[in-house]
């Protein structure tokens, strides 16, 4: 092989998969980023005007919803991982013989279509149903009380549903922690507590970093739970962006969210990782390759 | 553990001292017995659901007991079309976007190049974006070419979002591969084809095969996107959002449940199978290749 021909092969096997990329989502966002500076209605057709007020309008008209939405996949987040780090821990170093048929247990929900795990929870959230009752006898909630239309119940939906995404990525780095690591910190007089604290939980930073990355982005752009399980009080930006695009036909205001919503997200990750420091994202990697 | 052995054989401790004990060493266990329980809960609901035999169309409270559902949960067309539509789907998208994902993988890992950091972050960047987005934006295009939306345009959708999780898995895969097998091929005489025809596609056949897996499942569960870009066309997730709004037939989750049925037994098949062929090689340590497949078939962990 000449050192040319060399030279060229990473590019063929890019090029197929760059190309579809390039075309179906950069070019997207490019004519979604034209959209948004259009005006007119879908009978008169849009005309590019650099129409800027179309930025502030919407963004006027639903920062309801944009901050309820960062605040549910917030709330979210911090559940998922205080469910998901016991549970990929116990299932990592407790579970002996029994570790893949758990991990399969975890991970099989999540086969059946996330739109019918939702409707799961809102039979089981339903005003008849056995959970109102008990949480009634319980005093949690009033009397002609409902758990469906409430933050509860969203935030409850989006917590269950992008559960997986925050055990998986947190096992992984747990699973492969050397356990000698811990044997040394005891060795060295360290409680357990400490040997946690300590050697363990550093560890598994990375996991804990990826696996709230993928919670939580998903989860403020989700319209399914606020649409099944929550009313109009409870609905998030996605819901906006969804019925102006697909009901009310307003491409503009709808294009000009999205982006905004995008840059917030942005902005969310890119605070955050310098927070959490990047490496404890990327260190994995790095120290692979 | 060799700390606790020594402390409980010291002190003969009171009944309440040491259930206090026991219940402070298993607490994590408990917990983590809680948590998959609360996991599986809904599966089970649905399951349950699909025995119920509703007095009106919405199937939210228990009625009573009935085989009517399964004995035909291919009864209503529209739901088994939108079903067969969804399988093809995904089949043809996991087919182009698993190759697509295989060789930018393969590129990333195997190559330094110019615009390797660009195109690492042109994979990422689409699963840093909320769905919402991706979808607004293709119909956004669309529209402006005057595209209207189908079958097509639901395709050209889903293997763009299935690459980037194709590329991560398969990228995991490859970082560990032990190279020298290759050049072994190489100095007894195998040109590069054939290299990796025999060797290099069999080492990374499980990674593919659990990349592929993942991006069908990506696939027949996506509603959002498939929601701004389907037109007229009815896949499975977007039958059921339809029928929510009018009360969802009993038969969804037969369908429901024979579909987790499936899965559970495909995956307990994947682990069976891989121990026995380890059994018969036995040539990585055991534990984990095990543990590789089943979590190469979520999405996340080769970010981690």
């Amino acid at each position: 092989m000449t050192a040319i021909r060399r030279r060229l092969v990473p590019y063929f096997l890019l090029g197929p998969g760059l190309i579809w990329l390039i075309l179906f989502f950069v070019v997207p966002m490019y004519f979604m980023a034209r959209l948004s500076l259009e005006e007119g209605t879908l009978t008169e057709g849009f005309r590019f005007t650099w129409q800027f007020s179309n930025f502030t309008d919407s963004l006027a008209e639903s920062d309801t919803q944009f901050v309820r939405s960062f605040v549910y996949a917030g709330v979210a987040t911090v559940l998922a991982l205080l469910i998901a780090y016991p549970l990929a821990y116990a299932i990592a170093f407790r579970a002996g013989r029994w570790k893949n048929a758990l991990l399969l247990a975890v991970i099989a929900p999540f086969f059946t279509t996330y739109l019918i795990r939702t409707l799961a929870w809102q039979t089981i959230l339903n005003d008849t149903g056995v959970v109102v009752d008990t949480f009634k006898t319980l005093g949690l909630v009033s009397e002609g009380g409902r758990l469906l239309d409430t933050p509860g119940s969203v935030i409850a939906g989006l917590t269950y549903n992008f559960l997986p995404f925050m055990i998986l990525p947190i096992y992984a780095s747990l699973e492969r922690i050397d356990q000698s690591l811990i044997e040394a910190a005891k060795d060295l007089y360290s409680s357990a507590r400490t040997a946690f604290w300590k050697v363990t939980l550093p560890i598994s930073a990375p996991g804990i970093v990826a696996g709230t990355l993928l919670t939580f982005i998903p989860a403020v752009g989700d319209y399914i739970n606020a649409d099944f399980l929550g009313s109009q009080n409870q609905a998030m930006i996605g819901n906006v962006i969804q019925s102006q695009y697909l009901v009310t036909n307003d491409y503009p205001s709808a294009a000009a969210l999205s982006f905004v919503l995008m840059a917030l997200i942005l902005a969310t990750v890119v605070i955050y990782i310098r927070f959490a420091g990047s490496e404890a994202l990327m260190g994995e990697e790095a120290r692979r390759a | 553990m060799n700390g606790m052995a020594v402390e409980s054989a010291r002190i003969e401790r009171s009944a309440p001292a040491r259930a206090w004990k026991w219940l402070r060493e298993n607490a994590i266990t408990i917990y983590g017995g809680f948590a998959i329980a609360y996991m599986l809960i809904p599966i089970a609901v649905i399951a349950v659901f699909s025995f119920n035999d509703p007095a009106g169309r919405y199937n939210f409270t228990w009625e009573g007991f009935t085989l009517d559902h399964w004995s035909d949960p291919f009864a209503i067309t529209d739901l088994t079309d939108a079903m067969v539509l969804s399988i093809e789907l995904a089949a043809l998208t996991t087919l182009v976007s698993t190759a697509l994902g295989t060789l930018l993988a393969m590129a990333l890992v195997r190559y330094q190049f110019l615009g390797r950091r660009a195109s690492n972050f042109l994979i990422v960047i689409p699963m840093a974006t909320p769905e919402v987005v991706i979808g607004a934006a293709l119909l956004s295009m669309f529209l402006l070419y005057g595209v209207s939306p189908g079958f097509n345009t639901l395709f050209i959708a889903h293997v763009m979002f299935q690459i980037s999780f194709v590329v991560v898995v398969v990228r995991s895969r490859l970082i560990g591969f032990d190279r020298s097998l290759e050049e072994a091929a190489r100095d007894l005489g195998a040109d590069a084809f054939t290299t990796f025809r025999t060797v290099t596609l069999p080492l990374l056949a499980p990674g593919i095969i659990a990349a592929a897996l993942l991006a069908f499942a990506l696939s027949i569960d996506d509603f959002v996107i498939s929601n701004f870009n389907s037109g007229t066309t009815v896949t499975f997730p977007l039958y059921i959002f339809g029928a929510s709004q009018r009360g969802i037939p009993v038969e969804v989750n037969v369908l429901a449940t024979m579909l987790f049925a499936v899965t559970v037994l495909a995956m307990l098949f994947t682990i069976w199978q891989q121990r026995r062929a380890e059994r018969l090689a036995a040539t990585r340590p055991e534990q984990e290749q095990e543990i590789e497949t089943t979590l190469a078939l979520a999405p996340g962990q080769g970010r981690a």
